[in-house]
């Protein structure tokens, strides 16, 4: 029998998740039909684009394979060890996901590049160099860039193992290798599928890192083919053609690993652990733990050094605007974390109410992640034209990036929703409690974690948005993330690293500050 | 506290004010606008003899403002357009949106004409280099490709130097243009979505040459003091890229747009781009060019395709170029 919750269809909040999850539809569905209806030539897709698909999903699938095969062992090694500065390695596992996607690739170049510690060493071992370009350097940068999102995942996964059954599989006198295939392999069979596609999802509309490190028109995806019709040939339709295409592959996916849900849980990942750590394995386990994490401190720390090694010569001569800018930034990013926690909390109470249409939601909660940013962005230019372009830029750049990460704040949220109503719904009815009541009194609290560390996820990300902005931007609207990109493009390297440094030291404080503002926790 | 925050915040967001001065809004690309960038000298230049308010939107690169205008169509709020160069020009005119301009004299090496645009500064192609590691740089395509030396280049599809690389070995070996990037296929590291990445990747030594500009070197030497940069002068001729702005036909402020482009082409402004955008000026300055400048490299022969035949062969040479590089 379904509870009923306070947030059921025909009590309280009644339109308001529908007219989300259509806000959301029109700006999605909508953005690439009016590409469509603007456009004039009906171009096939010919076998280059064909090429560009399997390029795209190659590299996605291999880069979300890696991604998720290298989380396991870190992941375990950060739930099974205690070790000085482990708090801080957790809370630094967002810091690649935040950076920008050139100042990211500068810093892999630093360290895997010609020039890099890697090449030189190889080099003094009289070993031949490797080379960061082509489909090894995509699926290098993509792991980078996620392994520690996938990492974060498994780990609040891991911890979401009751301890009981660690203690009870002790007390059976289980070996760490019985452990494993009762406790921990069930756990990743339910989870992995999840971790999988999020990653996959999130490389598959890749387009600077593919292009920059592909190594040439053989490394071409989607999204590149998107910009290449909208900017030199002005296809329109074409360009929504190959967003279809996008979305249809993205769609295919995602129901291929139907099912699997998103391992995101009510946990944020951090203090939460075992306490009892007398049954975290000893011996060469130790040592391999040790050893994972080491490695992941180097592959993931270096690169991050580079950037601010970069960055810093600069810091002292920071171009004019920057404060400004930053100040911008700061509050695009507020806001558009605020507007998609509130979305998605609006639809994640609704869909957890399952009343009727509740899987319309659902699946109008997840539309954005098959988009293309540059469509979006497009089809936002056409439909805010008659209102000027110039005063909406911010505005639009808080929409678009709370609509575009949108999908994994609903996937962070919905568990927990559900959990919360299956517990209290009965208890809230027969107290009366709906509405605004039940949202502070019963949600928001439970919801904590979850509603921080996404905040802090949407923040971030929108914080080193350069596709929309750029699209709207004029003098008066510069952004950090544009500010960079224009100092580059006017041969000022050395302002640019400073200017990218700044925003990523500003990106991961308001991301661990948000995150941090989830540690407590009522029923935890 | 919270008034100056909101007072902040409002400054911040709300990017319009009324202002009674008549305004003359120009579109053009993202590093014109910059600090740096040739933009604010214009702007304080311009405003001083116009009585109006000179007001910059940018737009990625100068495919990215051709793509605005498009969309932007009639009811663009721009009134001058500057920074396409030629392989955009005849699409833009196709557009219809553009009004046709009053011609001025220019001191380009090659004939160039165009009713409805005027070039305001022009560069060549070249293939940029560090002096102190590259002691003998090739002296053409055809020697680069031979060599096992490492380039980076820009993609066609994303960026207008990519483009004009393209052009370049199109418009000096014609046929044999997909048998060129077929030999130099070994050669090129990357292939990235546009200069700056580029440009970047190249000083971070991630390759031996970058397709750039030849006036690149100029920037090292007068901006930084820093004279290890030089560009390959290629035996085959060097492809031009021509920067030119034109006047939107939707304009409301015709008068004032004209008056703008006459400025672009002024002295002034001419001096002022050359060591702001790095490019040389459409007509030379009676200062001439300064002090740095002798030491670049002066291609002999001069190669650009007429404004519909880079419309034309655009395709075509892109899809040559991905075929060739594919393999």
């Amino acid at each position: 029998m379904t509870p009923t919750s306070p947030f059921s269809v025909g009590q309280g909040l009644r339109f308001l998740p529908g007219l989300v999850a259509l806000v959301i539809a029109a700006l999605t569905l909508g953005s690439a039909a009016m590409l469509w209806g603007r456009g004039t030539g009906l171009t096939g897709l010919g076998p280059s684009d064909w090429a560009a698909v399997r390029f795209t999903l190659t590299q996605a699938a291999l880069s979300a394979v890696v991604s998720c095969l290298l989380a396991v062992p870190l992941a375990r090694a950060l739930f099974r060890r205690r070790f000085y500065g482990r708090n801080a390695l957790i809370a630094l596992l967002g810091a690649p996901f935040v950076l920008p996607v050139l100042v990211a690739v500068l810093g892999l170049l630093a360290i895997f590049g010609r020039a890099g510690p890697v090449n030189l060493g190889l080099t003094a071992l009289n070993l031949p160099p490797v080379s960061i370009f082509g489909l090894q350097g995509v699926v290098l940068a993509h792991v980078f860039l996620n392994l520690p999102f996938a990492t974060r995942m498994l780990l609040m996964s891991w911890q979401e193992i009751p301890a009981e059954r660690f203690r009870l599989a002790a007390s059976l006198s289980m070996g760490p290798r019985a452990m494993a295939w009762h406790l921990e392999r069930p756990m990743l069979v339910r989870v992995l599928p999840g971790a999988f596609l999020a990653v996959f999802l999130i490389c598959l509309t890749s387009f600077a890192v593919a292009l920059t490190l592909g190594g040439g028109p053989r490394a071409s995806t989607v999204e590149l083919l998107i910009y290449q019709a909208l900017r030199f040939e002005f296809d329109l339709s074409r360009a929504a053609k190959l967003a279809g295409l996008q979305f249809g592959l993205c769609a295919a996916v995602t129901l291929l690993v139907a099912r699997a849900a998103f391992p995101f849980l009510h946990d944020a990942g951090r203090g939460a652990a075992l306490t009892d750590l007398a049954f975290a394995p000893e011996g060469w386990r130790r040592l391999g733990d040790g050893a994972v994490i080491a490695m992941a401190v180097l592959f993931l720390g270096l690169p991050l050094l580079a950037v601010i090694w970069r960055g810093v010569p600069g810091l002292a001569d920071l171009p004019q605007g920057t404060t400004l800018a930053a100040l911008r930034s700061v509050l695009v990013a507020l806001a558009s974390a605020g507007l998609c926690v509130t979305l998605a909390l609006t639809l994640s109470l609704a869909i957890a109410a399952r009343g009727p249409g509740h899987r319309l939601l659902e699946i109008a909660g997840m539309l954005p992640l098959a988009t293309s940013a540059l469509v979006l962005g497009t089809g936002l230019f056409l439909m805010t034209r008659p209102w000027a372009p110039d005063s909406l830029a911010l505005p639009v750049t808080v929409l678009v990036n709370a609509v575009l990460t949108l999908p994994f704040l609903i996937r962070l949220l919905l568990p927990p929703a559900r959990r919360v109503t299956a517990d209290y719904a009965r208890l809230a009815g027969s107290l009366g409690l709906t509405g605004g009541a039940a949202l502070r009194v019963l949600y928001l609290p439970r919801l904590r974690r979850p509603l921080a560390f996404g905040a802090g996820l949407a923040a971030a990300l929108s914080m080193g948005d350069l596709g929309v902005i750029a699209l709207f931007a004029s003098e008066r609207t510069q952004t950090l993330p544009l500010l960079a990109s224009r100092l580059m493009g006017a041969y000022q390297m050395q302002a640019a690293a400073a200017v990218a440094l700044v925003l990523v030291a500003l990106s991961f404080a308001l991301f661990a500050l948000l995150d941090a503002l989830g540690a407590r926790d009522v029923d935890a | 506290m919270k008034t100056t925050l909101l007072a902040a915040g409002l400054v911040t967001l709300a990017p319009w004010a009324w202002a009674e001065t008549p305004v003359l809004t120009v579109l053009t690309y993202d590093s014109f606008a910059t600090e740096w960038g040739p933009g604010p000298v214009i702007e304080t230049g311009f405003e001083a003899i116009c009585a109006c308010d000179l007001r910059f939107v940018t737009a990625g690169d100068g495919a990215a403002v051709l793509a605005r205008i498009r969309l932007e169509g009639t009811t663009s709020g721009a009134d001058v357009v500057l920074g396409l160069d030629t392989t955009l020009t005849a699409d833009a005119t196709a557009t219809g949106l553009f009004a046709p301009v009053k011609a001025r004299p220019n001191a380009l090496p090659v004939p160039f004409a165009d009713p409805n645009f005027v070039p305001f500064d022009w560069g060549w192609f070249a293939m940029v280099y560090d002096t102190t590691k590259l002691a003998t740089p090739p002296t053409s395509f055809e020697e680069l490709a031979a060599s096992d030396l490492k380039i980076l280049i820009e993609d066609p599809r994303s960026s207008t130097p990519g483009l004009g690389l393209v052009m370049w070995v199109k418009a000096a070996y014609g046929p044999r243009a997909p048998q060129i990037w077929q030999a130099l296929a070994d050669n090129i590291v990357t292939v990235t979505p546009g200069w700056t990445e580029a440009y970047n990747m190249f000083l971070d030594g991630e390759a031996d040459m970058v397709l750039s500009y030849t006036t690149s070197p100029a920037y090292h030497l007068i901006a930084e003091g820093d004279a290890t940069k030089a560009a390959a002068l290629f035996a085959e001729g060097h492809y031009m890229q021509v920067e030119v702005a034109g006047k939107l036909a939707a304009s409301d402020q015709p008068a004032l747009a004209d008056a703008f482009l006459a400025y672009l082409t002024s002295d002034a402004a001419q001096t002022a781009l050359i060591t702001t955008n790095w490019m040389y000026p459409a007509t030379m300055p009676a200062a001439g060019l300064p002090a740095g400048f002798e030491t670049l490299i002066q291609p002999r022969t001069s190669l650009l395709l007429p404004a519909e035949q880079a419309q034309t062969a655009r395709a075509p040479a892109i899809a040559e170029w991905a075929e060739a590089l594919s393999k």
